[in-house]
């Protein structure tokens, strides 16, 4: 009987949890070597050379920046709209005990939880059904509505912590309701809304599957990425542009993370 | 500065009702709480109500129309036809093999994230637990589609794991499996082996996360307790890790299950020609312009996952979510 067993780590364990996490993140790492690589018409492995020369040529193709300018302006605007409702949401739920509140979480959650081709058909059926044309606001309408979740998943574990006596105690100070939320709640909630956005964001930058059902013929970057990986036309550009998206939605989910890490709930469990 | 601070009037208990409309507004708010709770709730239900379960219906509005066979056009009357085309055999094939790769998928999602989850929440501490959270958070965010493309990389004929393969010689037993029937095919990107493992990579993270959740609930004494009490490790396992770990490998099905039964762009890039059930929804809503079949393919998963949901609900699982 050894009293310390719980320090000592089964080998067989350390293998498998380390060839998972390996699994894991090969992958994204093998497409960092090959936005250098000098073959252009296959993938081969190993890369017969190194370059530099792919990031000038996509930089200075058009169709690229206007696909990455859609997907910013899409993802601003939709997270600006998630920001508000998912807060709106996350303070009344978390703060009042009414009938119909867990109709309420299920609401929110049902767009993520269903299928993305549900929602993007659902979407496009309402769409023909109203007769709205595709636009730059039918891609934020659906972004919008799966991107409530995320801000309100982190700003409900905030309001969780965030203790009630508090905003009692502001009141009896002689705060109206304004300046309690203006001085009390708002930094309370700021880090973790700030997370909640930063992780819609890079939701709705990232979205794919909604976005071929709203978008016609407008094309987002994932659009363009799932152009080339269907009917590829220059394969470097494509290493290239997939190498910059790995970095850019990496920064936001790390920001987010240390925003909310001191937390009990940590942003982003449950995309 | 002191000089003002002494001279200045002590404050009055009272505060004077701040000007305009903010008073009374928050006066009214702090005397009707109700009032202010439903201002709160109205935009978000209103906008998830309108925008999505508005869609779902009329989505499943367009389920009961038909399509006219000479025209083209949608017949905008009540009907059960398209049901039952959605009953012939080459569709309910589509739906059997989605939902095989689908249940496929969810078991092999389990068996890796096991040790995964399990190491993380009971050996993981301090630094190591914050690694291994990124390290489950990251890949799980990283972007779907550069996480396909990355296995287009890999599986290609001329990738990485060909060359890793000759590198060992054992291209022989490659070349074996792909000549197998149904798991095979020209190479692995074009096999449903291709397809199958790339559906394991982008959901894995899904299922470690609530399995971790769920043995982060375990006591550790429990299972010192089992071993104690003469268990073997694989003892231990069945009969007191597994069990207590079973509401969160369910609520991680929930995920790798669902979104296996809707995803139409992972098949259609790594796989073969033969349709899952988000493939032919895509392709009867956009190129044959059968929307009504469409909409009542996209039943056919909402159907599957509240049964499962069902069922999970009775297990626990979202407990552990």
């Amino acid at each position: 009987m050894r009293s310390d067993g719980s320090q000592s780590t089964p080998l067989g364990l350390k293998v498998a949890a380390a060839c998972g996490l390996l699994f894991l993140h090969l992958p994204i790492f093998l497409i960092f070597v090959y936005a250098f690589t000098t073959e252009e018409k296959s993938f081969v492995w190993p890369p017969p050379g190194l370059t530099t020369q792919w990031f000038a040529v996509t930089w200075n193709r058009p169709d690229v920046w206007q696909a990455l300018s859609l997907s910013v302006r899409v993802a601003a605007i939709s997270t600006l709209v998630a920001l508000v409702l998912g807060t709106l949401c996350a303070a009344a739920v978390s703060r009042t005990q009414f009938f119909g509140r867990e109709t309420i979480s299920l609401l929110v959650i049902l767009p993520i939880a269903l299928p993305g081709i549900i929602t993007g058909i659902a979407l496009r059926s309402a769409f023909s059904l109203a007769e709205i044309p595709f636009s730059f606001w039918t891609i934020v309408l659906g972004h919008a509505t799966f991107c409530v979740v995320v801000v309100y998943n982190n700003a409900v574990a905030r309001f969780r912590r965030t203790s009630g006596s508090m905003i009692e105690a502001s009141m009896d100070l002689g705060a109206d309701g304004f300046q309690t939320f203006r001085h009390i709640v708002l930094p309370n909630i700021a880090t973790a809304l700030l997370a909640g956005g930063m992780l819609a964001f890079a939701l709705s930058f990232d979205e794919v599957i909604v976005t071929t059902f709203t978008a016609g013929q407008q094309q987002t970057l994932p659009i363009w990425m799932l152009e080339e990986l269907i009917r590829p036309r220059q394969r470097p550009v494509t290493n290239v542009v997939a190498m910059v998206v790995v970095l850019v939605t990496l920064l936001p989910i790390l920001l987010a993370y240390y925003l909310t890490r001191d937390g009990d709930q940590i942003a982003g469990s449950g995309k | 500065m002191t000089l003002t601070a002494t001279q200045a009037k002590p404050a009055p208990a009272l505060l004077p009702r701040a000007g305009g409309l903010r008073g009374p507004l928050s006066d009214l708010f702090w005397r009707r709480p109700k009032l202010l709770l439903l201002l709160m709730l109205l935009p978000p239900v209103l906008w998830l109500g309108i925008v999505y379960i508005g869609s779902l219906f009329a989505l499943l509005l367009q389920s009961f129309f038909s399509i006219d066979e000479f025209s083209g056009l949608i017949n905008r009357e009540f009907t059960l036809k398209t049901y039952g085309d959605l009953l012939q055999a080459a569709n309910l094939d589509i739906i059997l093999r989605t939902m095989t790769m689908a249940a496929l998928v969810t078991l092999a999602s389990a068996v890796i994230a096991f040790p995964i989850a399990y190491y993380a929440a009971r050996y993981a501490r301090g630094r190591w637990k914050a690694l291994f959270y990124l390290g489950v958070m990251l890949p799980l965010w990283s972007s779907y589609l550069v996480k396909i493309y990355a296995w287009k990389l890999i599986l290609a004929k001329e990738g990485i794991l060909t060359w890793l393969l000759a590198k060992l010689h054992l291209v022989w037993l490659l070349d074996g499996w792909l000549s197998l029937p149904i798991v095979g095919g020209n190479s692995l990107s074009v096999s449903s082996t291709g397809t199958f493992i790339v559906f394991v990579y982008v959901w894995l993270p899904f299922m470690i996360l609530p399995v971790q959740a769920a043995l982060e609930r375990v006591p550790g004494n429990l299972v010192e307790a089992s071993s104690d009490l003469g268990a073997s490790p694989g003892q231990t396992f069945r009969n007191v890790l597994f069990p207590l770990a079973l509401p969160g490998i369910v609520a991680g099905s929930i995920f790798t299950f669902s979104l296996t039964l809707g995803d139409y762009i992972i098949p259609q890039i790594i796989g073969t020609s033969r349709l899952f059930i988000g493939q032919a929804v895509y392709s009867q809503q956009g190129t044959a312009g059968n929307i009504p079949l469409a909409a009542a393919f996209t039943v056919v998963p909402i159907v599957i996952m509240g049964f499962y949901l069902w069922g999970a609900k009775r297990m626990g699982a979202f407990d552990a979510l």
